[in-house]
């Protein structure tokens, strides 16, 4: 059995209802592992771009890409991870801000280079972005006790320089 | 000329030369069937249940090469044809299915006989179209019908909403003349330097073997198999998909392989060094436990789906294409070199298989007194020259069919391998006979399979189809006693079919020609009997052999080379 590895699949599809079904079926249906599916129109607007984190051995990868290929609404993808590449998630937070903690907080935010947008008596609404990691250094530094809400985007990512997923 | 929604469907199917539309009315087709009635270039066929419909439209595809064409309601409708769509799916058979849907400004609020047809019927589709508008209906139509019939063929279903086929909107009709679908588009020939790859390893071959799948029949390809196999002189073997496309009288031809395959294709398999896999997928029926197969081959897999390449098998040499023109390329390239294999190598190969050959792993135990279903098969064979359409339904008696009619020419077996959906062979069977009426078309069926869409019985009369049912009768779900009997210590748990009907009664009651066959000195006289009939369906209701097994067999988690034979195989050889 080889390594499981993280993939992030990018995917350009028309934009007709129906296609993220058949994305998201396709995985269901043959048992591939999904961590996260962002889907939105792009410049083109007969067209929507897709990104999929799923996670396999180089074999099944090999075949989820295929088997992506081969759905007909599909124009064209990329496994991302195989060249240089960059990826952003987006993570809204609320958290609990009350006492020491309101500073606390504060300084964590400013580390992490994100932002406060919205503020309570008792909480903050924490904007956050970055890698995944990232996502979860936040989470955990500021801990389970005072974590009231999170809503993560889920992964996007784009090829560096000439690289890139176009039709 | 401005034609309404109805009217358009129609005239989309004329416009593709469509003979026959398989189907069956109701409220959300109405519209769809008034525009069939004011017409007389497609012939509409009712038919007595929805899976019927799919699998005759099937049947016709099959037989034929055309897209099979069906047209049922929404609701149960769609719901009823899906079992026949994943059965055509599974086998890569091209078909079109027009489902009627509730009116559009109802869908979504459990309407009457609203069913999503698009969701239901996604994951055993090639690819399925919600229709919009009344707009994109020719464009859709069109679509359809090149999905279904490029590339990998396969079913298409194409939804539509009752309002954009109601007869008092019109609009311009015209029929697109291409395609344009950037996000579809079916590879052709291989990638050449993979193809010069492969014919330099089956020069080097020692112990090669051809595998050869129901591709080869989808891409029409069945000379230049026999051409390459010849040049070669290497043994052959085939899928239970791909009987027929090389003739199986041949020397070259070693039997099907697989579960139910000759002892001499399976140790063929499992001792060759260099395997051509053609138009064949690597199921798991052919392949046996996956850790013991063919564990010493180099392997070249032509498949012209990319999906099927290195799905279940690692391969050495992959080439996605379409079999037909990789073929020729291929029969090009040793035109060009004259290189071959060692012969004094393929002949001591050839001397090993011939003793493997002698094993007659595919003789059974003859009777006089009780009629063995391997007997029937043979004396069909006898009776129709081997040159009848051979339709199945699925359990022991489509095992004993594709092991003992032996198929010399291409879309002649006709039965569902990769869904295995009981039920198939009578309306599959109807389906042939509308493209070949003057052809002899057979369905052989078992006592339990038939009952599942008997019902199409009486389609038969509606039509005067007059095929020949072989109900090889033994009182039991056949296929599941014998794994009871192997796997279970004969526990033979709700297998045994009681209450059967009179089914010589039954086959009259629908107007057919019935006859009970109960002795083995009966048989022949009695096909004949039925074959002079030529404007009558006969149904032949053998009594045969309740507790005949199918030999050989690879049981579950074993390789090619762990075959269970005939317990008398040593005396029966």
């Amino acid at each position: 059995m080889s390594k499981e590895n993280r993939h992030i699949i990018a995917v350009l599809m028309e934009n007709e209802s129906g296609a993220l079904s058949r994305v998201a079926g396709l995985f269901s249906m043959r048992g591939y592992n999904i961590e996260s599916l962002t889907v939105a129109p792009t410049n083109d607007p007969t067209l929507s771009r897709a990104t999929v984190v799923t996670r396999g051995d180089d074999r099944t990868i090999e075949q989820i890409t295929k088997q992506l290929n081969k759905l007909v609404d599909i124009v064209r993808l990329v496994d991302l991870t195989e060249a240089a590449h960059v990826e952003r998630e987006m993570m809204l937070i609320k958290v609990r801000a009350t006492g020491n903690q309101r500073e606390e907080i504060k300084r964590l935010t400013d580390i992490f280079r994100s932002k406060i947008i919205d503020v309570t008596e008792s909480t903050y609404i924490v904007e956050l972005t970055g890698d995944s990691h990232k996502l979860d250094a936040f989470m955990s530094s500021v801990g389970d006790d005072h974590i009231l809400e999170v809503v993560r985007s889920g992964v996007t990512g784009i090829a560096r320089g000439e690289r890139g997923l176009k039709v | 000329m401005e034609l309404s929604g109805g009217e358009i469907i129609i005239r989309t199917l004329q416009d593709e030369g469509v003979e026959y539309v398989f189907g069956y009315p109701g409220g959300a087709v109405l519209h769809i069937y008034d525009a069939i009635f004011r017409q007389q270039a497609v012939q509409h066929i009712l038919v007595r249940h929805e899976q019927g419909a799919t699998h005759m439209a099937d049947g016709y595809a099959r037989a034929t090469g055309k897209p099979g064409v069906v047209l049922v309601t929404s609701g149960p409708g769609a719901t009823n044809a899906i079992t026949g769509i994943a059965t055509a799916h599974l086998d890569s058979i091209p078909l079109v299915v027009i489902t009627g849907q509730v009116t559009s400004k109802y869908i979504g609020t459990d309407a009457f006989q609203e069913v999503d047809a698009i969701g239901c019927t996604r994951p055993c589709v090639k690819h399925n179209f919600m229709v919009k508008s009344i707009d994109e209906i020719a464009t859709v139509m069109r679509k359809a019908f090149y999905v279904a019939t490029t590339g990998r063929p396969g079913p298409v279903v194409v939804d539509i909403p009752k309002d954009f086929t109601a007869p008092h909107i019109k609009i311009p009709y015209e029929y697109p003349e291409q395609v344009n679908m950037r996000s579809y588009v079916p590879v052709s020939g291989g990638h050449s330097g993979q193809v010069r790859k492969a014919v330099e390893l089956l020069a080097q071959a020692k112990r090669p073997v051809i595998y050869s799948g129901g591709g080869v029949l989808m891409s029409g390809a069945d000379s230049e198999l026999r051409q390459i196999t010849r040049e070669l002189g290497y043994p052959i073997t085939s899928t239970l998909m791909g009987l027929g496309a090389y003739p199986s009288s041949d020397d070259q031809f070693i039997g099907m392989l697989g579960m139910h395959g000759t002892y001499e294709a399976n140790m063929s398999m499992h001792n060759c060094d260099v395997l051509l896999a053609v138009g064949a997928r690597f199921d798991d029926r052919v392949t046996g436990e996956i850790a013991h197969f063919c564990p010493n081959a180099k392997i070249i897999h032509i498949d012209i789906d990319p999906t099927s390449i290195s799905k279940n098998i690692s391969v050495d040499v992959p080439i996605v294409g379409d079999v037909k023109k990789v073929l020729l390329r291929m029969i090009e390239l040793l035109a060009e070199d004259s290189r071959r294999a060692n012969p004094a190598e393929i002949s001591a190969w050839w001397d090993q298989i011939k003793q493997w050959q002698a094993k007659k792993s595919l003789a059974y135990e003859a009777s006089d007194t009780v009629i063995k279903p391997q007997f029937v098969v043979e004396k069909l064979w006898e009776v129709t020259n081997g040159d009848a359409y051979v339709t199945s339904d699925v359990g022991q008696h489509q095992m004993w069919a594709a092991q003992y009619y032996g198929f010399n020419k291409p879309r002649r077996w006709i039965n569902s391998g990769g869904l295995g959906t009981m039920g198939f062979g009578l309306p599959a069977a109807l389906g042939v006979k509308f493209a070949y009426p003057d052809e002899d078309v057979v369905c052989i069926t078992g006592e339990a399979s038939i009952q599942m869409c008997l019902q199409e019985l009486s389609t038969a009369k509606q039509y005067a189809l007059p095929v020949k049912v072989i109900n090889l009768n033994n009182r039991y779900l056949g296929m599941v006693r014998q794994w009871q009997e192997f796997a279970y210590e004969g526990r033979y748990s709700h297998s045994y079919v009681d209450a059967l009907p009179d089914f010589l009664k039954l086959a009259e009651s629908y107007g057919h020609v019935g006859m009970k066959i109960e002795s083995p000195a009966d048989v022949e006289g009695a096909l004949r009997e039925a074959f002079a009939m030529k404007d009558r369906l006969v149904f032949m209701d053998f009594i045969t052999d309740d507790t005949e097994n199918v030999y050989p067999m690879i049981e579950a988690g074993k390789g090619h080379q762990e075959m269970r034979m005939h317990p008398k195989a040593g005396e029966l050889a």
